[in-house]
């Protein structure tokens, strides 16, 4: 068994809950409250996951949500597994099952670990340069590269979990719960302000909880005992919601945030059914107060990611927080007075502390020298020049640096430890700060970026403006609040504070070692495993811009978006290329700033509700007579009903027989339907349509084409005249929506002067069209009063009728070339109506038909589709319909644009109808054709754009869009296909009864 | 995501509206009478500013009306809205 860490009780761990876990399928104990690194620590396990690259082992090295290397994935092969989940923010419960990634097979034995023994070999740019070639490799590549790279899993079950979304409207967001937020929540409350706080940790107060009593005071009491009174007080201030396990995620112009809230990712199983697991928050607010604080450096030297290396504040926080230690023989090394602050922590607490390595040469503060009283040795100026150890950290040996700090001399000195805390200074998180368009500044004394210019209403308060210490803190967050919520006082302005004040400052962003660099491995990245001679090696190759050595280097390119390293890298590239840091600019951070869920991201948009469908009156009746369904736009149409068992290509075949021979009957429902009324309708059609509309005397139908300004066709449908001043429009399904804003747009902008008013009735009325040489004895009987004879209701007409009591629109047009009739009703008597007319029709062997059916007949008689014949590229003239275009109307939507010189063109692709010479074979639609075989390079004439077996001409008949069409009429062409080559002849497009005898059939 | 203060309803999130391009260009009274290149400039031409650019805008997901925006396209800041028909502002 291995040795037990937890070395005391803490106030944050429930010791009396024990919980179970497994890691890498052993067995664990922690306690409520730990983190899974807080827990992994405590049972001495120090081996978390391996690196991306070289596969070098790697231990947890932070406390926080800025962790590289303590990835895991979590509850793997279940339905509820997650990857890339950092250690330090996963709280334990019973039965939770974690395991390291990136490591194949084992984290102890680990294939991958090869490239770090051939990693002389695997350079900057290494991916790049050597997967490229041969192509023929790739797959080989791929299966190594995904085998080997840590990237985790994806679920491939079903999630179990629901996700929700919430929108928030506050006057004031306060973004972390440190003592910054927490000042900043309060005093916005109190003055009426509805604030919302929020915090990514479980618990508020930040660093300030744990910080050093004695050097660090609020009002004359230890700062911690200060901010634990101060959050206990949050309770009870109206106006004030905090939430807890909340991360920013995004943070958008005009002050919209995105937050993801964890409801139940800390329960155990039993406790996280049927409950909501994570919920997306999407937040408005007047104002931000970015109180996101500061992430700690490390340090940039040699075998710097060794297991046992971890952060000098995350050792702290383990040991005051947790009740962990992180090792038995404690060393720190820094550049600034952090360290000594964890040093003491560790140290009054009993756990054995041998040295400090600090490469400044000296500092007075008092911190330092309440530890060199307390006896810890300190070696000024040194820095680490090696680590040992392979599973774990067990040595480290330094040096003396050089004035410059570029290189080290004297003898080597060894120190044996097991945790090493690094600190390399402070990195104000201003990712938020960016993420909302903010500008940086580079503060060169403290080697930071800084919030300089605000893009929207918003401060940054805290260390992630770059106030460190208590006294900053109070002093910026008393003037900034008053300015910023225009208030007159906050509760803290007089208070008496003393805290840590740092006396001295050096900054070494590479730190030299006793060997070339390139024999070293200062790690920058260390979840991509980017070293600094990676960078200098980029650099070295032409590499300048922050954005292309990121790229080549993969710097901060994991799901860390390497938090830790970025400033290095950039501090190693200003120092090597000669420029300043300032000058440099920053890589660009983007959202989300923790990885998010695909379940909070989607919420409640999941299964049915994913893409919302329309479906029509008549809907239930298709699905009890098992019609398939098409998706059109939104609708779900009735496709083809296969009946007894059915292919499609049978049910479309017998569909369409019987429509010609009998009757046929189609939910029409879909078809757009908007309501024209006002003094203006006729002149208002005249200019949207291509045809003259003027003179259509009142119940009388017109079909109409719209045009783009291009001139290229947009739209078609029937227009009836119902009344002198009210027209009702029908447009193609999927082109409803469009046609309507296109036409408010003309009225509203172009043509104010109209007596115009538009109105959507699609989803009024639903339409049944019933066609076939019968469709008239089947009116009859549903409308025994109404007069059907030619001379009263001629094709091309409409009638208004009743069914019993309900008033119905009945249309004589058709889409098939039948006689055809089509009923509006009301939609709540949509399929009552429908019904009424299977019942009517059962005599004639009425057959329901759907979409493909309907566009079988309209191709044999050669009508278009928009949509499917055009593509937004076709004009009336393209299309052989010279004929509903008027020469007389001075002007409509497109018509100038007939007579630009491409449009006029004779070589532009035409419509025309394509016979096979087999009958039997039947093009696919979008096949290219081709008039000459032997040709190189061979050119392209057009495409197949519908294609069908015609039963009632017994032969197969296509359409297609041919460069100059209209003048080959006989030609023979070809469609070369994968097997074979396909002759065809171009014909007349409509194959089918072209005098139109049976319309008035 | 932009709070847009619609002339006719008031602040309203950016998904209820639809962006239309550059306004203030009329659609020619006349047509038939233009040259190709005439023609061109109206139906193609359009401007694409880092910086001020007056737009169209549709409150399509509420009262469906259309109005004019000026937008500083660099930071997204909205400094003015106001109703089809009415002049643009000068500066
Ligand atoms: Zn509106």
């Amino acid at each position: 068994m291995s040795a037990n860490l937890r070395v005391q009780s803490s106030e944050y761990i429930d010791e009396t809950h024990r919980v179970s876990f497994r890691f890498n399928g052993k067995k664990y104990y922690g306690f409520k409250g730990d983190t899974l690194a807080s827990a992994l620590l405590a049972n001495d396990v120090h081996l978390v996951g391996r690196s991306f690259k070289y596969h070098r082992p790697r231990g947890i090295m932070t406390a926080g949500s800025e962790e590289p290397n303590a990835i895991v994935q979590v509850n793997d092969n279940t339905n509820r597994t997650e990857p890339n989940v950092r250690a330090t923010e996963l709280e334990i419960y019973e039965g939770l099952e974690a395991s390291s990634q990136n490591c194949w097979p084992s984290v102890n034995f680990d294939i991958g670990g090869i490239n770090n023994l051939i990693s002389p070999f695997l350079p900057a740019g290494f991916y790049y340069k050597t997967f490229m070639w041969p192509a023929s490799f790739w797959e080989k590549y791929e299966f190594f590269i995904r085998h080997s790279a840590g990237l985790g899993k994806s679920p491939t079950e079903k999630d179990p979990d629901i996700y929700d979304h919430r929108n928030i409207h506050c006057d004031v967001l306060v973004v972390g719960a440190g003592i910054s937020g927490i000042l900043a929540a309060k005093n916005a409350a109190k003055n009426n302000l509805k604030t919302l706080l929020i915090e990514e940790k479980n618990e508020l107060g930040g660093a300030t909880i744990y910080q050093n009593k004695e050097f660090n005071k609020i009002d004359n009491q230890s700062s911690s005992d200060w901010i634990k009174k101060e959050i206990n007080k949050l309770k009870n201030i109206n106006n004030l919601e905090v939430k807890t396990r909340t991360s920013v995620a995004a943070y958008h112009g005009y002050n919209y945030l995105l937050a993801r809230e964890n409801l139940t990712d800390h329960l155990e199983k039993k406790d996280k059914n049927n409950k909501i697991r994570q919920r997306l928050l999407k937040i408005r607010a007047k104002k931000v107060i970015l109180a996101t604080g500061a992430l700690e450096r490390p340090l940039v030297f040699n075998n710097n990611d060794r297991p046992g290396i971890i952060l000098s504040t995350a050792v702290k926080k383990y040991a005051d927080f947790f009740g962990v230690k992180c090792g038995e023989k404690n060393v720190f090394f820094t550049n600034n007075d952090s360290a000594y602050e964890s040093a003491l922590c560790l140290h009054n607490r009993g756990i054995n502390v041998d040295a400090i390595i600090d490469i400044r040469n000296n500092s007075n503060s008092k911190i330092v020298k309440a530890t060199e009283k307390a006896g810890i040795k300190i070696y000024w100026s040194h820095t680490v020049v090696d680590t040992k150890g392979y599973r774990r950290l067990n040595n480290i040996s330094i040096m003396k640096l050089s004035n410059d700090g570029m290189t080290v001399t004297g003898n080597k000195i060894n120190i044996s430890c097991d945790c090493l805390g690094v600190a390399g200074g402070w990195t104000p998180a201003v990712h938020l700060f960016t993420q909302s368009g903010g500008k940086l500044k580079f503060d060169e004394e403290n080697n930071i970026f800084l919030p300089n210019k605000y893009p929207s209403d918003q401060i940054s308060v805290g260390s992630c403006n770059g106030s460190f210490n208590l006294k900053e803190i109070f002093k910026e967050i008393s003037i900034k609040l008053k300015e910023f919520l225009r208030i007159e006082k906050t509760d803290f302005d007089n208070f008496d504070i003393e805290c840590e004040e740092e006396t001295s400052k050096r900054n070494i962003w590479l730190l030299p070692a006793d060997k070339a660099i390139g024999k070293t491995k200062p790690f920058v990245d260390y979840q991509n495993d980017a070293t600094a001679k990676d960078i200098k090696l980029a650099l070295r190759e032409g590499f300048r811009s922050i954005e292309h050595v990121k790229r080549y280097t993969t710097t901060g390119m994991g799901t860390d978006q390497g938090k830790l390293g970025n400033m290095h890298a950039l501090g190693i590239i200003a120092d090597t290329a000669g420029v300043k840091m300032g000058e440099l600019g920053t890589t660009t951070f983007r959202p989300p700033y923790t990885p998010l869920t695909f379940g909070t991201i989607v919420g409640r948009n999941v299964g049915e509700y994913f893409d919302i469908f329309r479906r029509t009156a008549m809907n239930d009746w298709l699905i009890e007579n098992k019609a398939e369904f098409e998706n059109v736009g939104q609708w779900k149409r009735g496709w083809y009903y296969p009946g007894n068992g059915e292919t499609m290509n049978q049910a479309v075949q017998r569909e369409s027989k019987a429509a010609r021979e009998s009757a046929g009957i189609l939910d029409a429902s879909t078809l757009g339907k908007i309501d024209i009324q006002g003094s203006d309708a006729s002149e208002f059609l005249n200019r949207v349509y291509t045809n003259a509309w003027s003179k259509l005397a009142i119940g009388k139908c017109r079909y109409g084409l719209m045009l783009n300004e291009d001139g290229m066709v947009y739209d078609d449908g029937v227009t009836t005249r119902l009344e002198e001043n009210h027209y009702l429009m029908t447009t193609t399904t999927g082109g409803a929506a469009n046609v309507l804003g296109k036409l408010e747009d003309y009225l509203q902008t172009e043509w104010p002067e109209l007596d115009v008013y538009l109105t959507s009735v699609t989803d009024h009325y639903a339409t049944a069209s019933v066609c076939g040489p019968n469709s008239k004895k089947i009116l009859k009987k549903i409308f025994p009063d109404l007069d059907f004879s030619d001379e009263s209701f001629p094709h091309m007409s409409f009638k208004e009728a009743k069914i019993s009591n309900i008033k119905c629109r009945v249309m004589r047009i058709s889409f098939t070339g039948e006689h055809s009739y089509e009923i509006n009703i009301q939609a709540s008597f949509g399929k009552a109506l429908w019904e009424k007319c299977i019942e009517a029709g059962k005599e004639f062997n009425i057959t329901p038909y759907g979409t493909e059916t309907m566009h079988l007949l309209r191709a044999e008689k050669g009508f278009i589709i928009v949509g499917q014949d055009t593509d937004g590229t076709m004009t009336p003239i393209d299309l052989q319909m010279d004929w509903i275009v008027s020469k007389k109307k001075y002007d409509f939507i497109g018509k100038r644009s007939l007579y630009r010189s491409d449009t006029m063109r004779e070589d532009r692709k035409q419509l025309v109808g394509l016979l096979t010479d087999d009958p039997n074979i039947i093009l696919e639609e979008g096949a290219q054709i081709v008039s000459e075989l032997n040709q190189n390079p061979i050119q392209m004439l057009g495409h197949v754009t519908s294609s069908y077996f015609s039963p009632n001409l017994n032969k197969s008949i296509a359409l297609a869009v041919v460069r100059g069409g209209k003048d080959m009429m006989g030609k023979k062409l070809f469609i070369p296909m994968e097997d074979k080559t396909i002759s065809v002849t171009v014909a007349n497009p409509v194959f089918f009864d072209e005098e139109n005898k049976r319309l008035n059939a | 995501m932009f709070v847009i203060n619609c002339p006719y309803c008031g602040e309203r999130d950016q998904q209820e509206f639809k962006a239309g391009g550059e306004a203030h260009i009329e659609r020619p009274k006349q047509p038939t009478e233009l040259s190709d290149d005439e023609w061109a400039e109206y139906l193609f031409m359009r401007k694409n500013i880092k910086g001020v650019q007056f737009e169209r805008w549709n409150h399509a997901h509420g009262c469906r009306k259309w109005f004019n925006m000026v937008r500083d396209t660099s930071n997204d800041e909205i400094k003015l809205v106001y109703k089809m028909g009415e002049k643009p502002p000068l500066e």
